[in-house]
């Protein structure tokens, strides 16, 4: 049970997240929960590599660390990489909100809705 | 003439294109112009290429990696014939869009920003297409989508950018499904390239967590390509977009990033097996009676043609789920029809705004006696939209259901056929509204739109006559048949790839 345990956890934050986008009404509260789904899913990336009581995957000249012992270095350079359009995503998204403020005064969806869905 | 070292050029060459537009801009206006156009008549003529190139080495593929690390290391790039079969859809649709934007861009301001932008999703649709890399895979495909969220917004009036952010919020829960696919492929397989993914799965099995992963692509790309039950983004986002634009995302983005990115990580990595079979056809036949029943009754042009999109969408799923050689030739070839008879049909819907200024069509009428190039290429692209012989879409929409017979798919055929009287159905709707009857007292100062963007249509126009020529043996092998073989091979072996 236990060792399935943390990704349990990443799992629910990622539903928390996908709950927020689909049932709040502002359009702040939507940007946050699509943020806290990104993180499920770095984190998750990053639990993936991770090994108990792994230590940083550097060799070093001095003393000699068997690569059993590190944890997997790859998910790491890829949760870089997935932060970084997370960024991308997260600043667009701010940005259309505020434009949409100028135009509407309100966050709210409900108010917001020209379109017929 | 396409060796390994002109491989990174597809993604290269509209990369620079976009970073220089910026340069330009400010100082030199028409310089965008020519570097738009430059750009992406490059990398369709490097396409063109690629086939050549491909035919003559008896489809064997061309791979290269990237900073010449070797390949479960570094990032390897592969041109297979899907891969070229996309590449010439996509840049071949791009080519004339960037001809059409040419006059219809007048409209609105900063050129330099609309070809930056065309330019980057040109880029991130193109690496998709020429990765070996799953992980690159998703870093290509949030460059387009990312670029196609702000084009969606370029208007930036009120609902394009509700729309904007719907789509936004939409396509990055897509994005997050999709790299979390990537990331139970990762822990099963311990690779990211594909071709040693596949093996590695061959050995170890698929196991909860392949399939897991599986699931999680097909609601992913699903959502990307706009599959029935993950749809609701598509009619907002795809009209919202200038004309060019929605040409570009329903005719090539919602291909190259959902249908062709799910099949080759179905058939090709995973492995395809009767369940995902069934599920893919069912998803199709979902989107297709979908998508054509809500495009009945819209009176707004775009939107009705957004709908269609999820509809032919679901005719090109339908065909790949049967899985034959039959059925994934006519899934590909009614991929290449509809990128473009549905781009050519926003580019009309562009030129009737452009010159009416209004998509609603009770607000059309007798436009056919005042814009003969557009009247008639919308004609020919709904005919062929419409599977009528002898225009392209009937052969595409024939071995398609043709496929589904051969397969004792009763229910699958039968509604293949319905849905394409449907649709035909609907387009006389837009026939009928917009081009015929008297023309109305406010329309009497219509005139055609300018010479640029009738050679984009009429260009479009003749590939949907003709479409159908490339069924013909000599020609089929080329272009289709090498595409349709690197689906059907199954699985990929290392050896082929890392050549």
């Amino acid at each position: 049970m236990s060792s399935y345990m943390p990704y349990m956890l990443c799992f629910v934050l990622f539903c928390i997240g996908i709950f927020a986008v689909f049932s709040k009404k502002s359009l702040i509260k939507i940007i946050v929960g699509l943020a806290i789904s990104e993180y499920a899913a770095n984190l998750f990336l990053i639990l993936v590599g991770y090994k108990m009581g792994g230590r940083a995957p550097i060799f070093s000249p001095t003393e000699t660390i068997s690569p059993d012992l590190m944890v997997d270095p790859l998910p790491q350079a890829l949760v870089l990489t997935s932060i970084v359009i997370g960024l991308a995503i997260t600043a667009f998204l701010v940005a259309i909100a505020m434009r949409l403020y100028e135009k509407y005064g309100t966050f709210d969806v409900t108010k917001i809705r020209e379109l017929r869905g | 003439m396409i060796g390994p070292n002109t491989l990174p050029l597809f993604v290269a060459i509209p990369l620079a294109g976009a970073f220089i537009c910026p340069l330009l801009g400010k100082r030199v206006k028409s310089a965008v112009d020519a570097v738009g156009i430059m750009a992406v008549l490059g990398v369709f003529a490097l396409s063109i290429f690629a086939v050549i190139t491909l035919e003559g080495r008896d489809y064997s593929p061309i791979s290269v990696t990237a900073g010449g690390w070797p390949a479960p290391y570094g990032i390897q790039m592969v041109l297979d014939g899907l891969t070229a079969f996309m590449l010439v859809t996509v840049n071949f649709v791009a080519l004339l869009v960037a001809i059409y934007s040419l006059s219809y861009m007048d409209r609105y301001t900063s050129r330099w920003k609309y070809f930056t932008l065309f330019l980057l999703m040109l880029a991130g649709m193109n690496g998709v297409l020429i990765t070996g890399d799953i992980f690159n895979l998703f870093v290509f495909l949030e460059i387009a989508s990312i670029a196609s969220y702000a084009l969606v917004a370029f208007g930036t009036e009120k609902h394009e950018l509700e729309a904007a952010f719907r789509y936004a919020v939409m396509g990055s829960i897509g994005s997050l499904l999709i790299l979390m696919g990537i990331t139970l492929i990762y822990s099963r397989a311990s690779t990211l390239n594909m071709a040693h993914i596949a093996q590695r799965l061959q050995v170890f099995g698929m196991g909860r967590t392949g399939l897991a992963a599986l699931v999680l692509f097909v609601a992913g790309f699903g959502l990307k390509s706009a599959l029935v039950p993950f749809h609701a983004w598509l009619p907002d986002a795809h009209p919202s977009a200038p004309a060019p634009i929605s040409a570009m995302l329903s005719g090539v983005l919602i291909k190259s990033l959902g249908v062709y990115a799910l099949a080759r990580l179905v058939f090709n990595v995973l492995g395809i097996t009767p369940h995902i079979s069934s599920a893919l056809m069912a998803l199709g036949a979902l989107s297709m009676v979908v998508g054509a029943i809500l495009a009945m009754n819209q009176w707004d042009l775009k939107r009705l043609l957004a709908y269609s999109s999820i509809s032919q969408i679901g005719y090109i799923v339908l065909g790949l789920g049967v899985g034959t050689p039959l059925g994934i030739l006519g899934g590909l070839f009614h991929l290449f029809n509809h990128s473009v008879f549905k781009s050519l049909l926003f580019l009309d819907s562009g030129s009737i705004e452009y010159s009416v200024g209004s998509r609603d069509l009770r607000e059309m009428g007798g436009l056919g006696k005042r814009m003969r190039v557009t009247s008639w290429t919308t004609l020919s692209a709904s005919m062929s939209i419409s599977g009528v012989p002898p225009f392209a879409g009937f052969w595409s929409k024939l071995l398609i259901i043709m496929a589904c017979i051969q397969e004792k798919q009763w229910v699958y055929a039968i509604v293949a056929v319905a849905i394409s009287i449907v649709t035909l159905a609907y387009f006389l709707k837009v026939t009928r509204f917009a081009f015929l009857g008297t023309v109305r007292d406010t329309l009497r100062g219509v005139i055609e739109v300018p010479a640029f963007m009738r050679i984009a249509m009429v260009g479009l126009a003749m590939v949907c006559i003709l479409g159908g020529l490339l069924l013909i043996p000599g020609i089929r092998e080329a272009f289709l048949g090498g595409a349709a073989n690197a689906l059907s091979a199954g699985v990929i072996i290392p050896g082929e790839m890392g050549r």
